[in-house]
């Protein structure tokens, strides 16, 4: 357990202020001016703002954030103002006699208040970081704590549930923390390829996903709603385009959302002609659908493509137009994607898209 | 005085026999400036050379502010736009940055400290060439990165380079040799010519200049160049290990056969962070000589001002890892590095006090370079207290690698360093030149610049906040970052306008600016001593000091200043 430190005292203060109340009063002035945003098209809660926290340890950075504001916007306003009343006080007057003003070498005094006084507020500021460091970082993960293993590749998410044998790509699905039912969910970070870095600024800080490295990381979110996020280290052509969403779910529709997942892919034997296509292309030297032959690792798992709401990390929306499209010329959506284009007969195509589409 | 009416002769004629008369041909100049030793000529090529790239880097921010200025925008590729931001970051660090302050350097430290030239001056030749060369190769990869076999590219792998990026497996070609080869000559240069302005203050200075009358530009560029040695070595180091992966298959960062990523951002950052202050501390020296100056007061507390820097450069060294918080590290070492990293606002603050506490009482006489000045202290100011945020971890999880990130490093590199050279050029222009820049258009282009510079970089911090990720080449609407980077856009444009107006100010003033005289600014320093421009030897006679402010105990022979020194 933490030891108290002088820090939670400040800490204490601001959360009694209201935890909500300055929060929403920040999250207000940030979001709630649709103007800057651009119109009305805006829906404030995809905007992932850091001033809008949902999740235990997003919620923890932000009272450690606020309180640094508090104290850095103390400074600026005191510092701001001695030196604008320098510059106005001590200007050169128009009617000046043109003697040189006293010159004064320095204060042995005032130069020590102004070193012994910052020093005391980066005592302060250190002890209360280094609390919520350690409330973050070594926290113990429960008992009914959701595992996932992400694994970044250039330029897509891989996401697995080693307990639950399933395997997604780049929509991550969690249970909502409610009341007494706390399920946390406990990533463990991994890299296929370069640096990547996982950040959904509503649900917690970002943390790199390192190759050769193991890292890990935690979010417990108390709502329910869909937040985004996207990677945060750069790490190559298509960096923009490896975006990512977090489902937050009631426990009842997780536990849905899992047993679908779990299943192999049911192929409609109307689409047996596009599994053939499927089957008898490279596909399946880079993607899986259980239940197939196809068993490839580079790419993402297809089994239940269709039950995403977004194809190539987030670059477009799942449809079958946006599929065929996607297929056909991976390139003109995201340059640089290392899915190579197949160049298939119209009629391949068509039938390939429309069993992708039985991937329920 | 027997050193005070020394100086007051130096003041006047130099004697006609020391004079050579220049051969005028073009040519013959040309050739003159290509094979100097001189400190002041190289000085003002390293300047030169530095503004150029400054302009360079400039055009690639204006492509990346383009792009960026609305949401889905498809006016460069995805590749173009990494190569435009690699290039911009490694353009503004090694050719902009690093040039200009050793510029500032050589063309001052001798005159500051009484001396004649650097202590090395073939040395000083060599550093600046292999600069140069290290510029042209890093450029080179625009036409040359991938050898015969394709148009050519520039590196895409971003200013830190992060391993396994830079490996042969994700970057192919040639393009990140010529990045890496470019910085490790150019890094030579660096190491040769800190050596040699170390050696200069510490053996060179004139009578009676000890160190505790050293004037601050002085000892601030001897600080400079001692971390020049301490992190160049590691970047150096660094740079031979990706060059062995890359071309002899060893396995430093080679992650597919276990190689380390990490340690590539370990060695990077050693560097990196002090690099900072290797930028920053020459900016802060300028400050040093203008505020003084132009409140007419000497600098409130000298030594603590040395003190401070000192402090700063040795802090500087063991704070690198707060680049890195998002890497997983333990809790203590996190903790460790949030210690570090916040204990260097202590010498930063005492400066900003410092600098206040020099104009207080002051008579403050707002000429150009005090403007700069002035905007320099509250920028500052500002990217200290971001400064802060960031050096606290769990906030730092939330904002690194995002715009805010960007903004606030911009706030040191442009807010506080490219202020301060705009300030340096203002006040030193009329000693290398014999003309002063003029005023109301250094005024137009301050308030552009000034305007400009938060338009971009103040909206900048939200995007950041709001969860936008740097060095994306696009980004969908409805995530509310659209307004904000336009607004980002407008300011770059106004920053362009106030760059015109520098470089038209500097060109008109070359030919038409007021004649300035040894001594335009009534400043207290040595090089304000000899004529404008200096002799190639500097000085006729070597001065003799008794204080800080040897010019103003020759103005002021009744109240000098080593009565309370």
């Amino acid at each position: 357990m933490a030891r108290p430190v002088p820090g939670d005292l400040f800490l204490g203060a601001i959360s009694r202020v209201g935890k909500t109340r300055l929060t929403t009063k920040i999250a207000i002035l940030l979001l709630a001016r649709q103007t800057v945003y651009g119109g009305d098209k805006v829906d404030l809660t995809l905007v992932p703002s850091i001033f809008a926290p949902e999740s235990v340890p997003a919620h923890s950075i932000l009272h450690l954030a606020n309180f640094v504001l508090a104290i850095t916007g103390g400074i600026f306003v005191l510092v701001t103002t001695l030196l604008v009343y320098a510059v106005v006080r001590f200007r050169r007057r128009a009617n000046d006699d043109g003697i040189e003003p006293a010159q004064i070498y320095g204060s042995g005094p005032v130069e020590s208040a102004w070193t012994i006084v910052p020093g005391l507020i980066v005592v302060v500021l250190a002890l209360t970081t280094a609390r919520v460091i350690h409330e973050i970082q070594d926290a113990r993960q429960p008992a009914g704590a959701v595992e996932v293993q992400v694994v970044g590749h250039q330029w897509w998410w891989e996401i697995r549930y080693p307990k639950l044998g399933i395997v997604a790509a780049n929509e991550l699905h969690v249970p909502v923390s409610r009341g007494d039912v706390r399920r946390p969910t406990f990533l463990e970070l991994l890299s296929a390829d370069v640096v990547h870095s996982f950040w959904v600024p509503r649900l917690a800080g970002k943390t790199d996903l390192i190759p050769n490295r193991t890292n890990s990381m935690w979010i417990e979110p108390e709502r329910v709603g869909l937040f985004l996020g996207q990677c945060a280290k750069y790490c190559g052509t298509q960096h923009a385009k490896m975006l990512l969403r977090v489902y937050v779910e009631t426990p009842e529709d997780f536990d849905r959302w899992v047993k679908a997942q779990e299943k192999t892919a049911e192929s409609d034997p109307a689409e047996a002609t596009g599994r053939l296509v499927f089957e008898k292309t490279a596909c399946i030297n880079c993607h899986v659908v259980k239940g197939t032959v196809a068993n490839g690792r580079f790419g993402p798992d297809l089994t239940h493509l269709m039950s995403r709401d977004t194809l190539a990390a987030g670059a477009m929306t799942n449809s079958p137009q946006n599929l065929r499209a996607w297929i056909k010329a991976p390139d003109q959506f995201k340059p640089g994607a290392l899915m190579p284009a197949m160049n298939l007969k119209d009629a391949d195509l068509d039938q390939l898209v429309a069993y992708l589409s039985t991937l329920k | 005085m027997n050193g005070t009416a020394k100086l007051n002769e130096l003041s006047g004629a130099v004697p006609s026999s020391l004079v050579v008369v220049p051969n005028n041909s073009v040519l013959e100049q040309i050739h003159a400036w290509l094979v100097t030793v001189d400190h002041k000529k190289l000085g003002l090529m390293y300047i030169i050379y530095g503004l150029f790239f400054f302009v360079v880097a400039g055009i690639e921010a204006a492509l990346i502010r383009i792009q960026l200025a609305v949401p889905n925008n498809h006016f460069l590729t995805p590749q173009f736009f990494n190569q435009l931001f690699t290039m911009h970051g490694t353009t503004m660090v090694f050719l902009v940055g690093m040039p200009l302050i050793f510029g500032f350097a050589n063309y001052l430290v001798p005159l500051v400290i009484g001396a004649r030239d650097l202590a090395f001056p073939r040395l000083n030749a060599f550093g600046f060439w292999l600069s140069v060369f290290g510029g042209l190769l890093l450029y080179f990869s625009f036409i040359g990165g991938e050898g015969m076999s394709g148009a050519g590219s520039a590196p895409d792998v971003g200013w830190f380079a992060y391993a396994p990026l830079t490996g042969k497996a994700f970057s192919k070609g040639h393009s990140t040799d010529y990045w890496t080869l470019g910085i490790l000559v150019g890094g030579f240069g660096s190491i040769a010519t800190a050596t040699n302005i170390i050696t200069t203050i510490l053996c060179m200075r004139c009578p009676g200049m000890t160190m505790t009358k050293l004037p601050l530009v002085a000892w601030l560029n001897l600080i400079m160049c001692g971390q020049v040695l301490v992190t160049i070595s590691p970047l150096t180091a660094a740079q031979i290990m990706l060059l062995l992966d890359r071309f002899v298959g060893s396995h430093f960062f080679d992650t597919q056969a276990g190689g380390s990523a990490t340690l590539w951002m370990h060695f990077f950052w050693i560097f990196g962070h002090p690099e900072v202050y290797i930028l920053v501390i020459p900016a802060f020296a300028i400050a040093s000589e203008v505020i003084p100056v132009f409140s007419r007061k000497a600098i409130f507390g000298y030594p603590v001002m040395v003190g401070a820097t000192i402090a700063i450069a040795f802090v500087s060294m063991s704070v690198w890892a707060h680049h890195m918080f998002t890497i997983g590290m333990t809790s203590t070492g996190n903790t460790f590095f949030v210690v570090s990293t916040m204990l260097i606002s202590i010498p930063t603050g005492i400066k900003i006090f410092n600098w206040l506490g020099t104009m207080w009482g002051g008579k403050l006489r707002f000429d150009t370079p005090m403007l700069f000045s002035i905007a320099f202290v509250f920028h500052l100011l500002i990217m200290g207290l971001t400064g802060v945020m960031l050096a606290a971890a769990p906030f730092n999880w939330q904002l690194n690698d995002s715009y805010f990130v960007v903004a606030h490093f911009h706030y040191v590199l442009v807010g506080a360093i490219v202020f301060m050279i705009f300030a340096g050029v203002y006040y030193w222009f009329p000693k290398a030149t014999g003309r002063l820049l003029n005023d109301r258009l250094g005024k137009w282009h301050f308030w552009l610049f000034l305007i400009g510079f938060h338009l971009t970089f103040d909206t900048m911090h939200l995007p950041g906040v709001l969860g936008m990720p740097r060095r994306i080449y696009t980004y969908e609407a409805g995530r509310g970052w659209e307004t904000l980077n336009f607004i980002s856009t407008v300011g770059a444009a106004v920053q362009a306008a106030a760059v015109l107006t520098f470089v038209w100010n500097i060109l008109i003033s070359l030919r038409q600016g007021r004649r300035a005289g040894a001594d335009p600014w009534d400043a207290w320093t040595l090089e304000w001593s000899t004529s404008s421009p200096p002799p190639e030897y500097n000085f006729a006679e070597i001065p003799t000091v008794r204080s800080r402010r040897p010019l103003w105990d020759i103005k002021h022979p009744t109240d000098p200043d080593w009565k309370y020194e």
